[in-house]
C-alpha cells in the first residue's frame, strides 16, 4: 500500500510582524450621552471605556484588514509571496458568502495562499493564532498572516445603551514565521455551548444582544483555568509573564482576571479598551500594538493572551512579542 | 446558620465588593437604589455568596434578589 507522505514541519512558530488599523473617527462618551440615556461616569464605571473608534463607510472590513495586514507584512520584512496561509478572524461580516480572507490576501499581493475566515467571536484571534502556528509546525505553511477585523457598529443596536457604548471597530494583524525557538506556546482552548445564546444575533435580527451578567460571571469565574492551562502547557509560571493582554471586553473583567492570577505591578496589563472599546477579534493585536508603541511592552517580552466571547468560546496562549 | 449570621456574612461581602459600610447593609435596603450596587457588582456579590454560603444563585434567580432581605431569604431557604 502506498504510504501518504507528510511535509517536514518547523520546531516552532513566532510572531515577526504586528500591524493595526484604528478607524479615523474618535467617539467620546460625551458624544454618546447626547444621543442616548447614558453618561461618561456611567460608561467608565460599568465598562471602563473613555472613547472608541467607529469606522466610516469607506473603512470597510476588507480595507481595514488590508491596512493592518500590510503594516504587519512591512514590519516583518517579508515579501507577500512568502506567505502561504491567511486566516481572517471576524464576527461582523454582513454577508456570510464569500468570506473575505481570499480578497484581503489578493489585495495584499499574496499569490494564491490558503485563505479562510474564522468566526469564534471575540476569541477568533487566539483560535486563528493557534491554528496558524500549528500549520507552520506541521509544515503545511511556511509563514502565515493572521488578521482580526471588526465593524461591530454594523451589528450594534444604537438604541440599546448596554451594547452601544461598548462595541467598536478596528483591525489588527500578525505575521507568523517558522522558527527554531518556539515563540508561540500551545493553545489552551474550550467552549461552553450551553450558553450559545448569551451573545447572539438572533435569527431574523441584524443586531447583537448580550446577556451582560451571564457573560461577566462566566468570564470572571470560568476563564482563570484556561489562563493557567495556557501557562502550564507552555511550561511557564505567572512569575515569567511580562505582559497580560486579555480580550478587551470590559475593564472590570481585565482587573478581575489580573487579580485572580495574582499579577502585580511588574506585569504590564493591556487596558486598550479605555481608548478603543470592545473590538472583538481585533482587540488583542490592537492592545499589543498599543503597548509596543507606547514602550510599556518591548520586543522579546513574554505575553499571556486570552480571547473569549460568543459561542461561548475561549482560547489563549503564551507568546513572545515581536 | 441564623439570619443574623447570614446578614453579617453578607455585609462583609458587600463591604469588600462594593464598599458598602456594614451598618448600611440592613434587610430593607435595595442593592441598586440604596446601596449603589450595579448589575456587574451584583454578579460579584452572587459568586461571593455562593462561595461563602455554599448555595447556587443562577443568573435568572439573581434578577429576583433586589434587597438585602431578599438575599438573606434566598440563602436561608437554599442552604443545605
Amino acid at each position: 500500500m502506498t504510504r501518504i507522505q507528510l511535509r517536514k514541519g518547523a520546531p516552532g512558530a513566532r510572531i515577526v510582524g504586528l500591524g493595526d488599523y484604528r478607524p479615523r473617527r474618535r467617539v467620546t462618551n460625551d458624544e454618546l450621552a447626547q444621543a442616548m440615556d447614558t453618561s461618561d461616569e456611567w460608561i467608565r464605571s460599568r465598562v471602563g471605556i473613555a472613547e472608541r473608534r467607529w469606522a466610516a463607510e469607506d473603512e470597510t472590513l476588507v480595507e481595514m484588514a488590508v491596512a493592518a495586514g500590510g503594516k504587519a507584512l512591512a514590519a516583518s520584512g517579508m515579501a507577500p509571496d512568502e506567505i502561504d496561509l491567511v486566516i481572517l478572524a471576524s464576527a461582523s461580516l454582513r454577508a456570510p458568502i464569500p468570506g473575505i480572507g481570499p480578497q484581503v490576501a489578493y489585495r495584499l499581493g499574496i499569490p494564491r495562499p490558503g485563505a479562510l475566515d474564522l468566526n469564534a467571536g471575540c476569541a477568533g484571534f487566539c483560535y486563528s493564532l493557534g491554528l496558524a502556528s500549528d500549520a507552520i509546525r506541521a509544515g503545511d505553511a511556511r509563514n502565515a498572516l493572521v488578521i482580526g477585523v471588526e465593524r461591530l457598529t454594523d451589528v450594534t443596536d444604537m438604541s440599546d445603551r448596554s451594547t452601544a457604548v461598548i462595541f467598536a471597530d478596528g483591525a489588527g494583524a500578525v505575521v507568523l514565521a517558522a522558527s527554531d525557538e518556539p515563540g508561540i506556546g500551545p493553545v489552551a482552548w474550550g467552549s461552553d455551548g450551553d450558553q450559545f445564546n448569551a451573545i447572539e444575533i438572533a435569527a431574523g435580527s441584524s443586531t447583537m444582544t448580550m446577556a451582560g451578567q451571564a457573560v461577566y460571571r462566566w468570564a470572571t469565574t470560568k476563564l482563570t483555568e484556561t489562563l493557567v492551562e495556557a501557562m502550564e502547557r507552555a511550561g511557564v509560571g505567572p512569575g515569567d509573564i511580562d505582559v497580560f493582554a486579555p480580550h478587551q471586553a470590559n475593564l472590570r473583567i481585565v482587573e478581575q482576571m489580573t487579580k485572580k492570577l495574582g499579577f502585580g505591578d511588574d506585569v504590564v496589563v493591556a487596558r486598550d479598551i479605555v481608548r478603543s472599546g470592545n473590538t472583538s477579534a481585533a482587540s488583542i493585536p490592537l492592545a499589543l500594538s498599543a503597548l509596543l508603541e507606547s514602550g510599556e511592552a518591548k520586543s522579546g517580552d513574554l505575553a499571556l493572551v486570552l480571547g473569549y466571547g460568543a459561542g461561548l468560546t475561549v482560547a489563549g496562549q503564551v507568546l513572545v512579542l515581536p | 446558620m441564623s439570619r443574623e449570621d447570614i446578614q453579617s456574612g453578607l455585609a462583609e461581602i458587600l463591604e469588600e465588593v462594593a464598599g458598602v459600610a456594614p451598618a448600611d447593609a440592613t434587610p430593607e435596603k435595595s442593592f441598586t437604589e440604596d446601596l449603589d450596587v450595579d448589575s456587574l457588582s451584583m454578579v460579584e456579590i452572587a459568586t461571593a455568596v455562593e462561595d461563602k454560603f455554599g448555595v447556587a444563585i443562577p443568573d435568572d434567580e439573581l434578577g429576583n434578589i433586589k434587597t438585602v432581605g431578599d438575599a438573606i431569604d434566598y440563602v436561608e431557604s437554599h442552604q443545605g
